[in-house]
């Protein structure tokens, strides 16, 4: 009996990473229960708490939701109901992650991640945000009735109802709180504007000195085609440009790695006027590159009240539609990378670090105790000190795991506009409802981080684009290097006005675009950021557009496929110059006869592209390794666009010589060097030149599921793109969401992300649009005019009352 | 008998009571009304993994079985279904033989 009662308890509790076997396989609580039917009810009714008013919800062939309520409240509550029902546990473990609370479901294994969101001051900036959203009666109605909503479906769950993932880590879900929906902004905040080169270069200052850092990192771009056309002329009066501060180099002298640098990652906008597409009305196409998982960090909805009628994408925990259109307008974001993430070198009085210089008088530092729960361990209590600017995220070399987060000097204090109160969703909450360029603007205002460039096509056949967001005013390259924590001149300056965030409408070309460039030439009177993503998409992508007439929506969907590479064309015929051939054996030969013939697109079966996307990256790490890889300090190293400039105008520079050898080398040692390295590992990993040399089996592309379980993403998968092409497709990063949107009289809305709306393994709408995505088609978007309209499509109706 | 009321039990406790419930059943029911500790295991353990094999049938069927075919990679198995649910079968039968074997031992204390 004991051995029973043993054993039962055995299959009860979680033993390591495993499942409890008894809870988990048994049928009538364990995951069997998650299996959904292929039958699909027709009609479906239930009685949830808090509306107002009845709701319907019209499910169409994909599973999309198409909600129509009476008022807002009961919209945004069934928003939150229905997002819920296909994805609670991707919101339950996204929030947790952004509010540093991993380790309290998976052990010790995540404290490091946790330690550094609460570090970072994610919940600190969280609750700031909140307290702006609050402030807005209309921005807190849509927080409360999504969370009330959130709510209603969780309290209506047994156990054997819990999704999945719940059931495999073995816990429960929680109660959802109205700063949960904030923690998806951080979140977005984080992956788009978390990043920073602060540390690297001002190690790089102390290396190689002002004249060499100068010239590696420019502030303008060797090639650059910017988002707002250069020349345009800017119809306001700056306010004054702060006085750099007297400078300051901030000592460091940790010993920390290098990190990769992966170039090229980014997203993809532009519209097009009337006078360019075949229907006389703008179409604007919209694909934002982020990490590919299953479930979609993307929910497809049609929200409809008295009040609106919208379609698009939205961010599971959040309220309201992010990307997408409505019968006058359509709107779509790539990101800035605005510099609104600055460190700040901090003098402490003495070892207590109770007081810190600032402004000449010595300041007390706020502490902040952050409480970390452990799976199975003793709870950790972090103090972190807080400071004028901001937190400290790390005091001391010790709190930094061992190989990570290199990019983040000690003891430095972080300034962050993630930090700051902000009020997004009342941007979303305007742009869903708006009906011209006038309702855009005005949107935009509310948008505080991650600054976006905002596009826009109306139906008035305006076309427009916004690099938005609250941008700091600063002097030129403030935050370039690490800032003087203690002189005020090196505090943010203020803001720079709406009114003047680099905008245009209707430009001559007939398009607006954007693709993370550079957003404005250097005509632009205030600092914004120093780098941006190199030009190679955007300019493909004003190449293409230049020359493109009567435009269909089917012309824009190939467009988002297009896999040619400008890098390519850049430098390929420079590289090739230089290329000894007299020396080569066969098989070097045979690879030289390919990458001459080779078209310049990463398409999946390309070999060419194999070969040059190596070549290119060997040529890259050789020339500047001698110099910058240092296992001792953590240097920035150069960007490609320099790169090229020393390829093609440098080629005698002192850069390609290793300073470990006796000759002197040149860019052509250089390039042969990476060439003959190329070819030799391309032949001991794929064998001789072949079917195996094709991109789409070198290029490592798949989807994993959020949590990498074995078999529930794609496993690998044969597929064309790379970082710096429009088809910006790279392992598991890039298109998250494909959408054209034709305006007109009446709007027609196309678009497709990898995956399915459901995040239930066990629903046969897990992965339905993922062939879609990955043949390059998209889905035709069923935008319905009231809940009464029939469709074909419509599989389903939910009844909410 | 034994065998049948197990099963009963197994199915109807299946619906909304938590899993473990199965083993009070067979316990139960062995307690009242089992023979032989030979007897009592393998009603128990046919009985319990006769009922589970059908309830996750029953969702799993309709579902095309894709669910099952995902969640049976992350175990050390063979790459197919069935063999997710021949462990549930063999980790209910032994749930439920062991609580039947255990009910009709202690009646057989208790009457000694």
């Amino acid at each position: 009996m004991a051995i029973t009662i043993g054993l039962i308890w055995v299959l009860d509790i979680k033993i390591g990473p495993a499942p409890p076997f008894g809870a988990f396989l048994n049928p009538s609580t364990g995951f069997w229960q998650n299996a959904e039917s292929k039958n699909i009810l027709p009609t479906e009714n239930l009685k949830i708490t808090g509306l107002l008013d009845k709701v319907t919800i019209q499910y169409d062939d994909h599973r999309i939701p198409h909600i129509f309520a009476k008022n807002d409240h009961d919209l945004y509550l069934a928003q939150g109901f229905v997002t819920a029902r296909d994805r609670l546990w991707e919101m339950d473990i996204q929030t947790r992650s952004a509010a540093g609370r991993l380790a309290e479901i998976v052990g010790p294994k995540a404290l490091d991640l946790d330690r550094y969101h609460r570090r970072m001051g994610m919940v600190y900036g969280a609750e700031n945000s909140l307290k702006g959203i609050m402030k807005n009666p209309v921005s807190k109605m849509m927080v409360l009735a999504y969370t009330e909503g959130v709510n209603s479906y969780i309290h209506s769950l047994a156990p054997k109802d819990y999704p999945l993932e719940f059931k495999l880590l073995n816990y429960e879900p929680e109660e959802w709180q109205p700063i949960n929906c904030v923690f998806l902004l951080k979140l977005m905040s984080e992956t788009l504007a978390g990043g920073s080169d602060q540390f690297g270069l001002t190690n790089d200052l102390k290396r190689f000195g002002a004249k060499d850092v100068n010239d590696l990192f420019p502030d303008y771009p060797f090639h650059e085609d910017p988002i707002i056309p250069a020349g345009t002329k800017w119809n306001f009066k700056p306010l004054p440009i702060p006085q750099p501060s007297k400078g300051f180099l901030a000592q460091m002298t940790e010993g920390i790695k290098t990190k990769e640098i992966v170039p090229g990652i980014g997203s993809n906008n532009w519209a097009i006027s009337g006078s360019k597409s075949a229907s006389g009305y703008p179409i604007l196409a919209n694909d934002p590159h982020l990490n590919l998982t299953y479930p979609s960090i993307w929910y497809q909805v049609q929200m409809s009240s008295p009040t609106v009628n919208v379609c698009g994408v939205s961010l599971p925990g959040a309220p309201g539609v992010v990307i997408g259109f409505n019968q006058k307008i359509s709107w779509g974001v790539t990101n800035v990378d605005a510099d609104i993430l600055d460190w700040y070198q901090i003098k402490f009085k003495d070892n207590t670090k109770n007081e810190y210089w600032y402004n000449n008088q010595w300041n007390k530092v706020n502490k902040r105790v952050e409480v970390i729960k452990v799976l199975g361990e003793k709870t950790v209590i972090d103090t972190v000190l807080y400071t004028v600017h901001g937190p400290v995220v790390y005091d001391s070399s010790t709190e930094k795991a061992e190989g990570r987060h290199e990019n983040i000097p000690v003891g430095d204090a972080l300034r962050w506009i993630a930090h700051d109160e902000s009020d997004e969703f009342m941007c979303f909450y305007l742009l869903n409802r708006g009906k011209d360029y006038n309702d855009y603007r005005k949107a935009l205002t509310f948008f505080t981080a991650p600054a976006q460039n905002f596009i826009f096509a109306s139906s008035d056949k305006d076309i427009a684009i916004t690099p938005n967001g609250k941008f700091p005013l600063k002097y030129k390259d403030q935050g370039k290097f690490v800032l003087d924590g203690s002189d005020p001149a090196d505090d943010w300056h203020g803001w720079i006005p709406y009114d003047q965030n680099p905008t245009v409408k209707n430009p001559p070309p007939g398009f607006v675009r954007s693709a993370n460039e550079s957003p404005t030439d250097p005509s632009y009177p205030y600092y914004i950021n120093w780098r941006y993503e190199q030009y190679y998409r955007g300019k493909r992508i004003s190449d293409k557009l230049t020359a493109m007439h009567n435009a269909t929506v089917d012309s824009m969907r190939l467009m988002q496929m297009d896999n040619y590479s400008i890098l390519a064309q850049d430098v390929l015929p420079a590289m090739l110059k230089y290329l000894d051939t007299t020396k080569m054996h066969a098989d070097q030969l045979k690879a030289y006869d390919i990458i001459k013939a080779w078209d310049k697109h990463y398409a999946a079966n390309s070999m060419g592209a194999s070969i040059f996307n190596k070549w290119w990256k060997k040529f890259y790490d050789t020339t500047w390794s001698s110099n910058f890889d240092d296992n001792k300090v953590y240097l920035k190293v150069p960007s490609y666009d320099r790169t090229e400039k020393l390829l093609l105008i440098e080629p005698n520079s002192k850069w390609f010589d290793n300073p470990a050898t006796p000759q002197k080398e040149t860019c052509a040692d250089i390039v042969n060097l990476a060439f003959t390295a190329t070819i030799d590992e391309m032949e001991h990993k794929y064998g001789k030149p072949g079917e195996k040399w094709q991109w789409g089996n070198v290029k490592e592309t798949f989807i994993d599921h959020l949590a990498s379980l074995p078999g529930f993403g794609t496993g690998q998968f044969f597929a064309g793109g790379v970082g710096g092409v429009i088809n910006a497709l790279k392992n598991n990063n890039g298109p998250s969401w494909r959408m054209v949107v034709q305006m007109g009289p009446t709007v027609k809305g196309y678009g497709v992300f990898p995956g399915g709306e459901s995040g239930n393994p066990g629903s046969f709408f897990y992965n339905d649009m993922f062939t879609t995505w990955r043949d390059g088609k998209l889905n035709e978007l069923l935008f319905l005019n009231s809940a009464k309209e029939s469709s074909k499509r419509i599989k389903t109706t939910l009844t909410l009352r | 008998m034994l065998f049948l009321i197990i099963l009963i039990l197994s199915f109807a406790g299946g619906y909304f009571l938590p899993w473990w419930i199965v083993a009070i059943a067979a316990f139960g029911s062995a307690f009242f009304i089992g023979k032989t500790s030979a007897q009592s295991f393998w009603s128990g353990f046919a009985a319990v993994s006769i009922g589970w094999t059908v309830l996750a049938l029953f969702k799993s069927i309709p579902n095309d079985h894709i669910l099952a075919s995902r969640v049976v990679l992350l175990f050390p198995l063979p790459h197919n279904w069935i063999w997710l649910l021949v462990i549930t079968a063999l980790i209910g039968g032994l749930v439920g033989g062991m609580s039947a074997l255990s009910g009709v031992l202690l009646k057989k204390a208790v009457e000694k």
